[in-house]
């Protein structure tokens, strides 16, 4: 699966925006998707993901801003002509297609002639490790099937940009992790770029080199992985990328770098994470980050709630003395009603500005 | 998803319009025809009547004797209802729950009635109720109208019941419900509605079933549709306005119940849907 | 519900009815079943076993009287061609107007309205269809007026009693009937498909040849036969509106006089077992062809 159909630099969204009567679905999506690159979008349901996608697909026309691709402007497109491939959640194969037909088809509908449009089938068939199905239909084939005639029909046509929409969401659990290898190895392969829509935060972090965290149709964050595992910038992102323990407190002392927050007695030194402006701060702590230690200042006393064995290690929760639950994890079995005092490195407590409970 | 609004998209869709509207229009014209003449003094050779009147209602409402004939028409339809109801119910619940040998066939055997016109049964069907001295009763006439509709309810409840979960007549069990009790706890609530629309559905069809009656009926066992066609037939000799007034009468019955129907039914389900995918 | 017998033991008993019945599915609830559908043995399967063999009791002549009368008597033999003559355009016309439509009307919002008022000839019935006719299309009727007012004719077109004024009644009661199913097999596509499609490069004209038409021929094979049986069957609108005594004698025209009219009750059913073969023979070549299509869900497996 060789040379490019043509070589492009960029793909540009330029205050992307879709919405009616005051209700916007997506608000101002700025980004710029680099050649090779692997972009996800994160979010829940009703983020704005889904809508971003079928925008640069062309599925679904702008209200607002503008989509390029280098130098040109795409927006205006309809989807049978930006090239763009996609990978639909529930695959959309055609059920009266053969996988062989199924692939082509984009092919087909371009006009490649045979001679040449079979090899490339074969090729794409061979990526996706399909030989023996080819003449198969698609309701012939289980959920993990579909889904690599799915990627090798979105791919064959060589595409600047493919498009996936949840495309693991409909596979059991030890197909998902196999499958997420296999996209990547092939977004290598390929070297274009790739779009992944997902609500599934390990996906995202696994597969992205960049990830747009999405909520309610505004960008939240933009930035790689291991940014937004250590360093989300607004606690919605937090609360996302897996920082269950959020509580509020009062900002006692402190500068940009490091800050004091106190509640009911607690003195906890944490990381900000932007200005906290007013006198109170949210505080977030991944439960991997609050372990059983010493007493002493800095440490949350508490009363150990429930114990789960989760292979390598406990997960275990405990009620702080003003009714706090905390997730934190033990490397020891911790009996119920136990004490214990929890703590965590200030770089991994990070502050953030108060916000109305969520 | 909308492609690019190209010309010939644009015409092509003006096309479509054109066509539905122009379908719309005739439909409403004929239906209007049977109204506007049926209050019309005279009316020959102008676009409307010369004069405006009411009687032809009350003539035809003697002349047709049509309070004997609603009623037969409301008698024949009631237990058309009734009967499909309790004919059919049980064997559509028979069917959504048990999986059986020949279940295959039944089904095919529930489909026949009503993929196979009226007409074309009915004839044999008249032969067969002529013999054993039922024809021209109100009986036949039931009987008659009764083949098409008990695998409608069918038809109709069989999916119905299919989504109600099984479980919930189990969990009524194990918390001590006997069969009449799960009936009337669970089932019969849960269903109402579905026996309801079918009950609606099967009332306006019943209502405009022409040929089923027509080939059965006697002179006092006539519905208001055979009514309505014989005295089109002899519209020689009545007056047409008569007729039409007749007519509007008989419309006005149908689109009552048609209206009542839509408020609790799909206006898809009244056509028969014999499956969306085969 | 399927139940064991437990029986392993030989010497045991024979597992008692009650269980074999089980085992192949019939238990009480099944048998529910049984009033309905012994109804319909009676009243529907019955008669027409009783027609076919009293067809062949013709009250003068040989076993095959009645069919050999029936074929050798233009006056009845033609019923048939006047009959197709009149069913099968109504029914391709009224396919070819639907498919269109129903693809125009799928996105629309008011969909339902328009379903409503389509629904209303149906519920109407063909008499009250075949009265208004007669008057809206009648040389003083509102049609033909009009369209001597816009020029188009110069006098009056003859609409009723004769072909046409059947053929239209036909196009009025038929189309509504295969307009619903067909929006119903036209919704029950996947819209992912031609989204797909687009994004594989297919326009609108690419996307209808290849993902709607390959997927709905064998819903509109079924909505064909299903339309056509119906206007085969075809009979107050070809009496009232039409010339019944020559261009719009259909054949249950014929059948109803054998038996009404000539109380030849034996003839009558042999016409109607005609009526029913030769639907059945366009059915079964219909159907058959459409083998040749693809069948299958209209979705694409998973999600």
């Amino acid at each position: 699966m060789a040379k490019a159909d043509h070589t492009f630099g960029e793909i540009r969204l330029d205050r992307v925006s879709r919405g009616f009567d005051g209700v916007m679905a997506l608000q101002d999506l700025d980004l710029t998707i680099r050649r090779g690159e692997f972009i996800a979008l994160l979010g829940p349901s009703g983020c704005g993901k889904s809508t971003a996608l079928n925008c640069l697909a062309g599925l679904l026309p702008l209200t607002g801003g503008s989509i390029w691709l280098d130098d040109r402007r795409i927006d205006e497109l309809p989807p049978e002509r930006r090239g763009f491939g996609m990978v639909f959640q529930n695959y959309a194969l055609f059920p009266h297609m053969t996988v062989r037909r199924n692939i082509g088809f984009g092919l087909a509908m371009r006009g490649v002639p045979r001679h040449e449009a079979d090899p490339r089938i074969d090729d794409a068939i061979r990526m996706v490790q399909l030989e023996a199905h080819v003449d198969k239909l698609p309701g012939q084939l289980s959920g993990g099937q579909q889904q690599r005639v799915a990627i090798a029909r979105a791919i064959v046509v060589q595409p600047p940009l493919v498009l996936m929409d949840e495309p693991l969401s409909n596979l059991d659990a030890r197909l998902r992790l196999d499958m997420r290898h296999e996209i990547r190895r092939i977004h290598n392969e390929l070297g274009r770029s790739t779009v992944y829509v997902t609500h599934d935060q390990d996906e995202a972090l696994s597969l992205a080199d960049r990830i747009v965290v999405l909520r309610d149709g505004r960008v939240r964050q933009i930035g790689t992985p291991e940014e937004l595992y250590a360093r989300p910038a607004v606690l919605d992102v937090a609360r996302f990328m897996g920082y269950r323990n959020v509580f509020e407190g009062r900002v006692e002392d402190g500068n940009a770098d490091r800050a004091i927050v106190v509640r009911d007695g607690i003195r906890l030194t944490g990381t900000p994470r932007g200005a906290l402006a007013s006198g109170r701060a949210s505080v977030a702590i991944r439960p991997e980050e609050l372990i059983p230690g010493e007493d002493g200042p800095g440490a949350i006393p508490g009363v150990v709630e429930s114990v789960e064995f989760i292979g390598r290690e406990y997960a275990a929760t405990a009620l702080t003395r003003d009714g706090l639950l905390l997730h934190f994890r033990s490397h020891q079995r911790l009996s119920l009603d136990e004490p214990v005092h929890l703590r965590a490195a200030p770089e991994r407590v990070l502050l953030f500005a108060a916000e109305e409970s969520a | 998803m909308r492609s690019v609004d190209s010309l010939p998209a644009k015409l092509w869709n003006s096309l479509i319009w054109l066509l539905i509207g122009f379908f719309l229009l005739n439909l409403f014209g004929l239906i209007a025809a049977v109204g506007v003449n049926s209050f019309a003094t005279r009316w020959l050779g102008t676009w409307f009547p010369a004069g405006w009147t009411t009687r032809w209602y009350f003539s035809a409402w003697e002349e047709f004797q049509l309070w004997d004939v609603l009623l037969v028409t409301m008698e024949v339809v009631l237990a058309v209802v009734l009967l499909s109801l309790l004919l059919g119910v049980p064997a559509a619940y028979a069917l959504a729950r048990r999986e059986f040998g020949g279940k295959k066939l039944l089904t095919l055997l529930f489909l026949l009635p009503l993929l196979v016109p009226p007409i074309t049964y009915g004839i044999p069907l008249a032969t067969v109720l002529y013999q054993v001295h039922l024809a021209g009763t109100m009986t036949g006439v039931i009987l008659a109208n009764l083949v098409p509709t008990v695998p409608f309810v069918i038809l109709v409840m069989t999916p119905f019941i299919e989504q109600i979960d099984p479980k919930l007549e189990s969990a009524a069990r194990v918390f001590g419900a006997n069969t009449f009790k799960v009936f009337a706890y669970v089932l019969v609530p849960l269903l109402a509605p579905g026996m309801l629309a079918a009950g609606l559905l099967v009332l306006v069809r019943t209502v405009a079933m022409f040929e089923l009656t027509f080939l059965t009926a006697g002179p006092s066992s006539q519905t208001l549709v055979v009514a309505l066609y014989y005295s089109v037939f002899a519209a020689g000799v009545r007056a047409g306005q008569s007729v039409d007034a007749m007519a509007m009468i008989y419309m006005a019955t149908t689109l009552v119940w048609l209206f009542i129907a839509l408020r609790f039914v799909d206006p898809t389900q009244l056509v028969t849907r014999v499956k969306k995918t085969s | 519900m399927t139940s064991q017998t437990a029986l392993s033991a030989p010497g045991a008993e024979r597992p008692s009815l009650r269980r074999r019945l089980a085992a192949a599915g019939w238990d009480r609830t099944t048998l529910l079943v049984l009033p309905a559908a012994a109804f319909v043995v009676l009243l529907f399967i019955y008669p027409f076993a009783y027609g076919l063999v009293l067809s062949f009791q013709p009250m003068a002549g040989g076993v095959f009287a009645n069919y050999a009368k029936f074929f050798s008597d233009p006056y009845l033999y033609d019923t048939i061609g006047t009959t197709m003559w009149l069913g099968l355009p109504a029914t391709l016309v009224n396919m070819a107007l639907a498919l269109p439509i129903a693809f125009r009307v799928r996105h629309f919002r008011w969909q339902r309205i328009l379903t409503t008022i389509l629904v209303i000839p149906i519920t109407l019935g063909t008499v009250l269809v075949a009265e208004g006719l007669l008057t809206y299309l009648g040389p003083q009727g509102w049609l033909n007026r009009t369209l001597i007012e816009l020029g188009v004719i110069g006098s009056p077109v003859r609409l009723i009693h004769n072909y046409w004024g059947v053929f239209l009644s036909l196009v009025i009661t038929g189309f509504p009937f295969v307009f619903l199913l067909t929006l119903s097999y036209v919704t029950g596509i996947d819209p992912a498909l031609p989204q797909a499609a687009a994004t594989l490069g297919a326009g609108p004209a690419s996307r209808f040849r290849h993902i709607f038409l390959p997927l709905l021929v064998p819903g509109l094979a079924v909505a064909f036969c299903l339309a056509f049986v119906q206007a085969f069957s075809v009979f107050p609108s070809a009496v009232l509106l039409g010339a019944p005594a020559g261009p719009t004698r259909v054949i249950s025209i014929a059948a109803y006089q054998a038996a009404f009219e000539q109380y030849d009750h034996s003839m009558a059913s042999a016409i109607a077992m005609i009526m029913g073969a030769v639907q059945l023979v366009v059915v079964v070549a219909v159907l058959g062809a459409r083998t040749l299509f693809y069948r299958g869900p209209m979705g694409s497996g998973k999600g």
